[in-house]
């Protein structure tokens, strides 16, 4: 662990933001040279969802990971700023290639449909996350009221996954996956909460 | 000539299966025919739509067959094991000739055409396809339909060790479909055994399948092994996994939506990534030829 812990240290955090956008690129590549197969749309906007759970799973798993000893802190940010980055490109897809921006349907989708709202709601609970990202906002609001406030990404992480298991038919094995991960990502959290509570009463 | 970038649908531009149909035609399909390439004998349809179909490779890639597994592309990918001669079909219930019918005599003096219809998917995409087949109605008078029967029943073929998808229970296999005697005696209910020409590719639904226009996709029943001849609405599988969600009739219908997703509108593969949506149309557009099916009915009420 305190090798790896030391590994870790050695990667610089601009490493990580340029790894993360190694997906979008391949996206990009592959719509233009015909590579993602005959609904190009669907799969862009699969992609670019899949990608922003992955970074938010990812996101949250860093906390449980430093309880066990394995401390990657600094890489928080970039991986929260990469989940906002594919859930804002996911959406601009929704927006412009699969509905063509059909602004009455959309609008009809956005109070009705609960898949959309869901959805809707996990990328809106990211703005303000995205907004005091910065070091000077972090120090605006305070630890203890920063800490609070992101928290937030709860909300955005287990939307997310609800969002994507309501858009399929039947029960397919992806959605269920990442809704898996996020429960036992914030259960852990659950978890450790109760075990401290009952240490602090005895 | 071409522009840049291709795209899916440039890869079976029109005027090459016209001219490749035209070859045949004059030159009699069993001489011109490539071994692995089995040409069918058929007739336009007045029926057809002049909508430009999809490309050979959209409609053989891009295809819902959970029997193969549940990804667009699986069926294309896991469907070729599948075997599909000899083949037979059960034909029972209230027929007065039942019986398990060789392939061959399904198909006997059925005349074959070629039907290119609009394909609507409940997830609110669209095709068009160039199926080749025969009128459902041909081969239910050829077994004869008894006075009690009021509906049609389906079945898929369940061989798992050749169908994936089938070694899990994503659904109750097998895979079941119905409609009402009438809808199936619709002139525009066909049961296909050829795309574009030549016989059905598996993920199609080899060797025959439904294709009933004016509903949703999943009521048009790939890889049929059994009709029966019934009087009660028989059981189908999307209507059993989720009874709020799909209907019996699964008309397609701009005006009632999924309960989790709008049907008014429609992406048609191969438009493009800026091709956006449709509207969709009653009935896909063959509202002339079925809504008197539906007189009376509330179709919010019998989705």
């Amino acid at each position: 662990m305190d090798r790896l812990n030391a590994l870790s240290r050695r990667v610089p955090v601009n490493a990580v933001y340029l790894a993360g956008v190694l997906p979008f690129l391949w996206i990009v590549w592959l719509t233009l040279t015909n590579g993602l197969g005959p609904d190009p749309v669907k799969a862009i906007e699969l992609r670019l969802g899949e990608l922003g759970l992955q970074f938010l799973v990812a996101g949250l798993a860093i906390t449980p990971l430093r309880w066990a000893g394995l401390n990657l802190i600094r890489f928080r940010r970039a991986v929260g700023l990469l989940a906002f980055f594919y859930v804002s490109m996911h959406l601009l897809a929704w927006v412009t290639l699969d509905m063509g921006l059909r602004w009455e349907q959309m609008a009809a989708d956005l109070v009705k449909r609960w898949y959309i709202i869901i959805g809707m709601l996990a990328f809106a609970t990211m703005i303000p996350l995205a907004v005091t990202s910065t070091n000077a906002a972090i120090r605006r609001l305070g630890p203890a009221a920063w800490n609070r406030l992101h928290r937030l990404v709860y909300v955005s992480a287990l939307g997310g996954a609800i969002h994507y298991l309501m858009l399929v038919k039947a029960w397919p094995v992806e959605p269920l996956a990442y809704l898996a991960a996020v429960v036992v990502l914030l259960g852990l959290r659950l978890w450790r909460h109760g075990r401290r509570q009952v240490a602090q009463s005895a | 000539m071409n522009k840049a970038p291709l795209r899916w649908s440039d890869v079976t531009p029109r005027h090459l299966w016209l001219n490749r149909r035209a070859f045949i035609a004059g030159a009699g399909a069993a001489a011109v025919a490539g071994p692995a390439v089995a040409g069918l004998t058929y007739s336009p349809s007045a029926y057809s739509t002049s909508e430009e179909p999809n490309s050979l490779e959209e409609i053989t890639s891009y295809n819902n067959f959970y029997e193969f597994g549940t990804g667009k592309e699986d069926p294309s990918r896991n469907a070729g094991a599948l075997t599909t001669d000899p083949w037979s079909i059960v034909i029972d219930g209230l027929v007065d000739r039942p019986g398990s019918y060789d392939l061959a005599d399904v198909l006997k003096d059925q005349p074959l055409e070629e039907r290119i219809y609009r394909f609507r998917c409940v997830e609110a995409w669209s095709m068009i396809i160039p199926w080749i087949g025969f009128q459902l109605s041909g081969l239910l008078n050829r077994v004869g339909v008894q006075p009690g029967a009021k509906y049609v029943a389906f079945e898929t073929l369940v061989r798992p060790e050749e169908m994936p998808g089938q070694q899990s229970p994503i659904l109750d296999w097998p895979y079941r479909e119905g409609l009402r005697l009438d809808e199936a005696m619709n002139p525009l209910t066909i049961l296909a055994t050829g795309l574009y020409g030549e016989v059905l590719p598996n993920q199609n639904g080899a060797p025959i399948r439904l294709v009933v226009p004016w509903k949703y996709g999943f009521k048009s029943i790939k890889s049929i092994v059994r009709i029966s001849l019934v009087a009660e609405e028989p059981p189908t599988t999307w209507n059993m996994l989720q009874p709020s969600e799909y209907g019996f009739y699964a008309n397609v219908n701009p005006t009632v939506d999924h309960p989790r997703w709008s049907q008014a509108s429609e992406r048609r593969i191969g438009a493009g990534l800026f091709g956006g949506r449709q509207d969709t149309l009653m009935f896909n557009g063959y509202e002339e030829e079925v809504a008197s099916l539906y007189s009376g009915m509330d179709l919010a009420k019998f989705y």
